[in-house]
């Protein structure tokens, strides 16, 4: 009984900073190690910890089964979406620099520097960024991303389900 | 003795490596198999990773010139940073086949009442006779 | 020169825990004990590459290794036994097939290039192109076309030049691998997020229904 408290106690201390943690990965991936695999892991850990600490039927009402397959097909669609998104702005299949406006600027801006050739013109090759929203790779690398940590994060919790809520044959 | 320096990462793998094998061969118990693979995984992972550092070199992460203060130094050398990308979707794939031979293992147990290899052997010959 | 002293005793240090938790965990019966000793092998294992620059998937395996697979691995113990059979007859086959395996990779080792070498075939061709941000061998529009029309006429020189200062693609981001992983190499990401998303409807599928609760109802 007073194993059953602290566990409970302290699951409801750390358990909200775990699922912040994972945000903090998840958008940090990158400035810093992080990115979308780590961060959808260690929010299905969270979710996993409340459920081992809680019971399954607790866990499952956070997220509901139906809800986690939605959310695991939709990081999937998100990142081939992202993909076909770079189709149809002129570039080829994920091509991020397609994600800033049309893709035939940025070739004309190339081709423009190629005909007027010194080698030591300096030149980043993307269109001028205005706003506070990132443009081309950054977006694309975002999006991507928060696919991947979508997918990730629904799968572990699925899979804890299906193992948790099996009944044991003797 | 400058072999032995510059290879004994690659041998300490390999043992580990080794004792994975043996334990998927040699063990008849399903669970204790699966175990034996995780472990030849890790140390297939930390053979790619020991093949991706350079001397001297630091982790490939460029630090941000705007937030330099005054005390950080310029960083040249970087470690390989390709090995990394591979491992990261290798160790994503280890996760998805132990989840899923773990679940064949449940529903075997359902099935056949063990997880003992032989017992299940047995169990099959004996079905078919 | 203190420092890689200490380092170099910091690894050794793990390689022996490494090699000694491996070890215990193939001779355990008791399957719980060994599901943990894995959890502090992959553990250890997340520390060695912490050591040897790869912060990002020793993050990964400690979060996987450590949390997700032993936790599956307890789940199974719970719906199966605890306890491993003991086997009744010496494991010598597998021990020299082991044995002989390791002999021949220990034989295969004494041609790669030694640990920390900076001319390792591995850090030459695509590598420090991806540390430069600049773009390895693909070129958008018309820029590809010129370079593949110029390049057999005048020889290597011109397809270096264009490299070299139409960097359309680059990525400025400063994370390495994640930029290598999402934007270099997607193509792949997308394989490995459908390859865990179709484990887990893989997983669905074989354990779907029997719940606890509802013990009349047939299972699925």
């Amino acid at each position: 009984m007073r194993e059953q408290s602290i566990l409970r106690i302290v699951g409801k201390l750390l358990i909200p900073y775990i699922l912040l943690f994972a945000l903090y990965v998840q958008f940090h991936g990158d400035y810093g190690p992080g990115g979308g695999f780590q961060a959808g892991v260690i929010f299905a850990a969270g979710l996993i910890l409340y459920g081992l600490i809680f019971g399954v039927n607790a866990a499952r009402q956070v997220a509901p089964p139906l809800t986690m397959e939605t959310l695991a097909a939709l990081g999937v669609l998100l990142y081939a979406g992202t993909g076909v998104v770079a189709m149809l702005n002129g570039g080829t299949f994920l091509d991020y620099s397609a994600l800033q406006g049309t893709h035939q600027q940025v070739v004309d801006q190339q081709v423009d520097l190629d005909e007027h050739h010194e080698g030591d013109e300096e030149s980043t090759g993307q269109a001028e960024h205005h706003g506070f929203l990132p443009q081309g790779q950054h977006l694309g690398i975002l999006v991507v991303e928060l696919g991947v940590g979508l997918t990730v994060a629904a799968v572990m919790i699925l899979i804890f389900f299906s193992f948790a809520s099996r009944e044991r044959v003797l | 003795m400058s072999q032995i320096l510059g290879l004994y990462n690659y041998w300490v793998v390999i043992c580990l490596m080794m004792i994975g094998f043996y334990i998927v061969i040699a063990r008849g118990n399903l669970v204790k198999k699966v175990i034996g693979l995780n472990i030849f995984q890790i140390s297939v992972f930390l053979l790619y990773i020991t093949m991706g550092k350079v001397e001297g070199g630091t982790t490939p992460i460029k630090p941000a010139s705007k937030f330099k203060t005054g005390a950080v130094e310029e960083f040249e050398v970087f470690s390989n940073p390709l090995p990394s990308v591979l491992m990261l979707t290798a160790i994503v794939v280890g996760v998805a086949t132990t989840s899923l031979a773990l679940a064949l293992i449940v529903r075997i147990r359902e099935a056949y009442g063990t997880v003992e290899e032989d017992e299940i052997l047995a169990a099959d010959q004996e079905t078919q006779c | 020169m203190s420092e890689v002293v200490v380092y170099n005793v910091i690894v050794i240090f793990l390689l022996v825990l490494l090699l000694g938790t491996a070890i215990t965990v193939a001779r355990m019966r008791d399957l719980w004990a060994a599901v943990m000793l894995t959890g502090i092998y992959s553990f250890l294992g997340a520390s060695w590459m912490m050591l040897l620059d790869a912060p990002d998937v020793a993050f990964t395996e400690a979060a996987v290794g450590a949390g997700i697979a032993t936790f599956l691995m307890l789940g199974t113990l719970a719906l199966t036994s605890r306890k491993a059979k003991e086997p009744n007859r010496a494991a010598l086959v597998p021990l020299a097939v082991v044995v002989v395996t390791g002999a021949a990779l220990v034989y295969g080792t004494f041609d790669m290039p030694h640990y920390g070498d900076p001319q390792a075939p591995v850090h030459q061709h695509v590598a420090p192109e991806y540390l430069n941000d600049s773009v390895p061998h693909v070129h958008h529009g018309k820029a590809e076309v010129k370079v593949g029309l110029e390049a057999s006429a005048q020889g290597r020189e011109v397809s270096l030049e264009i490299s070299q200062s139409a960097e359309v693609s680059k990525v400025d981001v400063p994370n390495i691998v994640t930029a290598v992983l999402a934007s270099y190499r997607g193509y792949d990401t997308l394989g490995e997020t459908v390859v865990i998303f179709t484990a887990g409807i893989g997983v669905l599928l074989l354990l779907r229904g029997r719940r606890r609760q509802r013990v009349g109802e047939a299972p699925a």
